[in-house]
């Protein structure tokens, strides 16, 4: 897929590519925020537990139920346990299972998807009965029935948010290969003799490639709300392991006596990434596809 | 007419299909055996057995299919471990809960974004059009149960307008006769006003939460199309003939702006379907939703399937629905069936 070969217009292609994706930057710095921001929520999903200030799982029962102050910035909470640490801590697990969770549709509905609409007939009458079959569902209630039938842990979390997703990418990049398969590029490759598979993988997926790049970042936003709903109920993680959904669960019955700060700071947190990574996702859209801009 | 809606009842039929199969497998992919999963946690293996022959998992897997859809032919759902009760009977006396909640979150965001939209499409890039944009993103980032506990904070604990968020009615009123029940119309044919009001006020913050949730779509739906219909022909030549502002906008555009925005109901519903189960849980609704939550927690397998299998049908049903009034709205459908 990476050719060296070709340097030369690849590299001006990289140049307009950059000098366009300034262009859109300058236009709209709301994609820069939120790029900076998502660089934010990267470093807490990296560095998290070196930045806590405290052990996210330290209870300290004299210390419990205290309002933000200067020794915790958000608060502690019924166990006397840092708000603050907890949900700096709890972005690498939430910023995994949406990572994750993308990465696995991506590898599914891509595949699926270009093979469907490259190959026609069977191929694509099954993927896409499979992907109506999804769309009857309201999603997050089929993610809930395979989570209960799978299992309840992390990794079934991930498969079902995946599953849930699969429609939208299969659609998309069955749409795209089906223009491209009778296209010249296509044509020369299979007169040179390449197999039907070859051509598949060399040919149309890194021309599909980026258009199912920027269906990421717009689902990354939808994957991370998914997963803490299914948390919040009480599904996949468990506690006192923490992250944004569960927490603001157990925060939710402080809520009404008015101790406020437990469930507002994680739901913060994942209100903030989910809008970052929605800005973002529009952003990179419009540099990959300025057609589809709003 | 007919013919569109005979067409489109058959459309919904491989759908239907699919969600029974897809339903059915999700028990036969219970990690273990079912059998086990079914009979409890503290079975013995006599009783594990019992379950294998009643369920019939000692027959083929064709067979255990035929047996559940003759089962589910005659509305039988299996039984809940945890209360005992047929879980049918359940889900029956609870949907009316969640179909009344959602709703009327439907009906609130309709009343929100529709005219937000049209005002926002009639005022391009004035401030307005600019909180239209603000509020859609917004509310698409907004996990809905965080939506729902901020304004219980603020209604409930802060300025103790709106009752505790627990359940429908407040516990010093009893529950209107029951007629359809939806507690807002049977205490309205039981001629109980207070009744009414109460329950009005249970529903408010539950309703709000989930409108706030389904306007983006809507709202975003109804300005893109008013733009698009009112840089059109038609639109320029109702204006150059002099009638009202009010006219061209509400009787010439918005009636053709409409379609799209009814085709986004249906993805509405699918968001809205599922936010309801996380309102339920935050305001201790008593509807299907937080009787699947409850189930999940206990490993109750029946009553979930049950619940998945009920949603689905529904959503099936209201995208017919969808469909069958698009053809009532826009006669060119109808011509095409």
């Amino acid at each position: 897929m990476t050719d060296t070969t070709a340097a030369s217009p690849r590299e001006s292609q990289v140049a307009s590519l950059l000098r366009h994706s300034r262009h859109v930057l300058a236009e709209n710095p709301v994609t820069g925020f939120a790029f900076a921001l998502f660089l934010l929520i990267v470093l807490a999903a990296v560095f998290g537990p070196q930045i806590a200030p405290y052990d996210p799982l330290a209870s300290n029962t004299a210390q419990a139920l205290k309002p933000p102050n200067a020794q915790h910035w958000f608060g502690t909470d019924q166990l006397g346990r840092d708000v603050f640490s907890r949900v700096i801590v709890a972005t690498r697990l939430d910023f995994f299972i949406a990572v994750a969770s993308v990465a696995l549709v991506f590898l599914m509905g891509g595949f699926a998807g270009v093979a469907a609409g490259f190959f026609g007939g069977w191929t694509d009458r099954i993927v896409g009965r499979i992907a109506d079959t999804i769309m009857a569902f309201p999603l997050f209630v089929l993610a809930m029935g395979i989570v209960a039938a799978l299992g309840n842990n992390v990794q079934n979390i991930v498969l079902a948010t995946a599953i849930v997703n699969f429609p939208l990418y299969a659609r998309i990049a069955r749409a795209e290969a089906n223009v491209r398969r009778e296209a010249g590029f296509v044509e020369a490759a299979r007169l040179s003799g390449n197999a039907d598979w070859r051509i598949l993988v060399s040919q149309i997926l890194p021309n599909v490639f980026p258009i199912l790049v920027v269906q990421m970042s717009l689902t990354m936003g939808y994957a991370i709300l998914n997963a803490a709903g299914l948390s919040f109920i009480g599904l996949g993680v468990r506690p006192p392991t923490p992250e944004w959904g569960i927490m603001v669960a157990e925060g939710a019955a402080f809520m009404v006596a008015g101790q406020w700060w437990n469930a507002f700071f994680p739901g913060a947190a994942l209100m903030i990434a989910v809008f970052c990574f929605n800005l973002l996702g529009d952003g990179l859209r419009d540099i990959v596809d300025p057609r589809r801009r709003t | 007419m007919m013919i569109l809606i005979i067409k489109r009842v058959m459309m919904a039929i491989p759908s239907l299909i699919g969600v029974v199969v897809v339903t059915f497998l999700l028990t036969r992919l219970l990690p273990g055996d079912p059998a086990v999963y079914f009979a409890g946690p503290a079975a013995t293996p006599q009783a594990i057995q019992e379950v294998r022959v009643k369920l019939g998992l000692d027959k083929p897997l064709i067979q255990q299919f035929g047996s559940y859809v003759f089962d589910l032919a005659h509305g039988n759902l299996g039984t809940s471990l945890t209360t005992g009760q047929p879980v049918i009977t359940e889900l029956r006396t609870r949907l009316p809960a969640s179909a009344e909640l959602t709703l009327l979150g439907l009906l609130v965001s309709i009343a929100i974004a529709v005219p937000l939209g049209i005002l926002a499409a009639t005022r391009p890039n004035s401030l307005l059009d600019h909180t239209c944009r603000i509020i859609s993103t917004a509310g698409v980032s907004l996990p809905v149960f965080f939506t729902g506990l901020i304004l219980i904070y603020v209604f409930y604990y802060l300025l103790g307008w709106a009752p505790a968020p627990l359940g429908r009615l407040d516990v010093f009123y009893v529950a209107p006769p029951q007629f359809t029940g939806f507690y807002l119309i049977d205490s309205l044919i039981g001629g109980d006003p207070q009744a009414f009001i109460a329950a009005l006020k249970q529903l408010v913050l539950p309703a709000l939460t989930l409108g706030a949730f389904s306007l983006a779509p809507i709202a975003r739906m109804t300005r893109a199309s008013m733009l698009a219909v009112l840089s059109s022909d038609f639109i320029r030549t109702a204006r150059a003939s002099g009638l009202s502002n009010w006219t061209v906008v509400i009787t010439y555009a918005f009636r053709n702006a409409m379609l799209p925005v009814i085709t986004t109901l249906g993805m509405v519903f699918s968001f809205l379907l599922g936010a309801n189960v996380l309102v339920e849980k935050v305001f201790a609704w008593p509807g299907i939703g937080s009787y699947a939550v409850e189930a999940l927690l206990a490993s109750d397998f029946a009553p979930v399937q049950g619940f998945v299998l009920t949603m689905a049908a529904m959503y099936v049903a209201l995208n017919l629905m969808i469909d069958i009034l698009y053809g009532l709205i826009d006669p060119r459908v109808r011509l095409e069936a």
